[in-house]
């Protein structure tokens, strides 16, 4: 617990993936943030991606 | 081939094809089963009364314009009669812009791919705002047609013929570092076609009125371009069309109701699913509650690599179709993700030259849920207005899942021929 609690004392590495915003409030405020380009495969839509699955089979 | 293989040949044809424009002549003499009683249309398939206002208002048009009837009440009755016939474009190796209605007598350009040996066709540009591709029918958008086919199309035909043709890749190649996407930007393009064709124009022998009437028409409209860009885009989709196993989209075009997909190893069965509405800028007057779903073949400009998916090379055309040039770059760099090649001839300068996204493969956009985005025309949905404005719209992913769903199951009938 005490190691968690540690983190907030120092200068955060922060590497945001997903939702931009959490990345913009963070680099607004002067802390350094990467966002990382990710989605999830097939957008998350399932049956995109059981298409995909069988059409490369 | 498998697929990858497949996919390859697709991408070679649509980059090493040469479509050069070779002539005109009237549609009913060199469309394939052209028929006087025939009226052919953008998108996929779709009968009169399911078809939208401006596609409505483009059929009575034409059915004015050929005679046919005398006024708006006529041509209803006899569009509606069943002794007229309507059929796709892309069925007849052919294009049209919006409504995309073309007809019988209209003079048509004819696109030559010299390197696959066939041939594609699409009728002349009539200029922005009251025209019949965007459903209005007035007398002015007539008797405009009406001069199309006895000054402009012949004027032009003799031109094209006495300087040999002309290599459109070739110009659409530095179109493209002018300034021009080629879809909704067609200003570089037109002014190149005027500056070479002007010394050929000037010696066909047409009298200096209807020479110079011809000129200022060109002068006066700034996609006059486009439908010889269209053409070519068609003379090149089709020579990558029907690769068996292939996934790469080889048309993409929408008649104002549904927007259709065809893919290259799906021979030429549609998939389609309904219209998106574009959102842009409108004309002083008009808002988005009364444009028309998307409508037109012109996605066949993104089906080969450029319009929107080339808008990072037209930063001008963001203040004619909305956004900014900031969404502009980033829409034609998040292609690349959905498209098989970098194009080997047509270059975006503000992206140190690189190629442009080419070749939207099925499999792509599954995985990655982008979807091709497209620059438009705006229709107003109800016949007889015509242009609204012009802006953004993207392709519904319904019909990639749908080529998808339908490559599953060839595959698994293949899998129980084989075993039975």
């Amino acid at each position: 617990m005490n190691t968690v609690n540690d983190i907030f004392g120092k200068q955060l590495k922060i590497l945001n993936i997903g939702l931009e915003q959490f990345a913009d409030d963070l680099t607004s405020q002067g802390i350094p943030c990467i966002q990382l380009d990710w989605r999830p495969p097939a957008q998350g839509d399932p049956e995109a991606a059981d298409l995909l699955s069988l059409l490369l089979e | 081939m498998n697929r990858e293989e497949a996919n390859q040949e697709v991408l070679k044809r649509l980059q090493d094809s040469e479509p050069w424009l070779v002539g005109i002549g009237r549609a009913i003499d060199v469309i394939p089963g052209m028929k006087k009683n025939l009226l052919l249309h953008a998108g996929p398939p779709i009968e009169w009364v399911e078809m939208c206002g401006p596609m409505q208002g483009a059929v009575i048009g034409a059915l004015i314009y050929e005679g046919l009837a005398k006024d708006e009440e006529e041509a209803r009755k006899l569009a509606a009669s069943g002794a007229i016939g309507f059929e796709p474009n892309h069925e007849h190796q052919a294009v049209g812009p919006m409504a995309g209605i073309t007809s019988p007598s209209m003079p048509v350009y004819i696109l030559h791919n010299k390197k696959y040996g066939n041939y594609a066709y699409i009728n002349l540009n009539e200029g922005l705002g009251k025209v019949l591709r965007f459903g209005a029918f007035s007398p002015e958008v007539i008797d405009r047609l009406k001069w199309m086919e006895r000054v402009l199309g012949p004027v032009l035909k003799a031109a094209i013929e006495q300087s040999g043709g002309m290599d459109w890749k070739a110009l659409v190649t530095q179109a493209l570092q002018m300034g021009d996407d080629c879809h909704n930007r067609n200003r570089a393009a037109t002014a190149l076609f005027a500056k070479q064709m002007g010394q050929h124009l000037c010696k066909t022998g047409f009298s200096d009125d209807d020479i110079s009437s011809v000129f200022a028409f060109i002068n006066g409209n700034e996609h006059f371009a486009l439908n010889i860009t269209m053409g070519m885009c068609k003379s090149i989709a089709d020579a990558a069309h029907n690769v068996e196993g292939s996934t790469i989209v080889t048309a993409m075009a929408r008649n104002g109701v549904d927007f259709g997909i065809r893919v290259s190893g799906l021979g030429d069965r549609w998939f389609v699913a309904p219209a998106n509405t574009p959102k842009g800028l409108y004309f002083p007057g008009f808002s988005e509650a009364d444009s028309n779903p998307d409508l037109g073949d012109s996605t066949i400009t993104e089906t080969i690599g450029i319009g929107g998916f080339a808008m990072a090379t037209a930063p001008a055309l963001v203040s004619f179709v909305g956004g900014n040039y900031k969404d502009a770059v980033k829409f034609t760099l998040e292609m690349y993700e959905i498209t098989g090649t970098e194009n080997k001839n047509f270059k975006i300068p503000a992206l140190d030259f690189r190629g442009t996204a080419t070749g939207v493969d099925l499999v792509k956009v599954l995985e990655t849920g982008s979807v091709p985005r497209i620059n438009t025309g705006i229709a107003h949905k109800n016949p007889g207005v015509g242009q609204i404005g012009a802006g953004l719209v993207t392709a519904p992913m319904e019909c990639f899942k749908k080529a998808a769903r339908y490559m599953v199951e060839q595959k698994q009938n293949r899998k129980q021929n084989a075993s039975a």
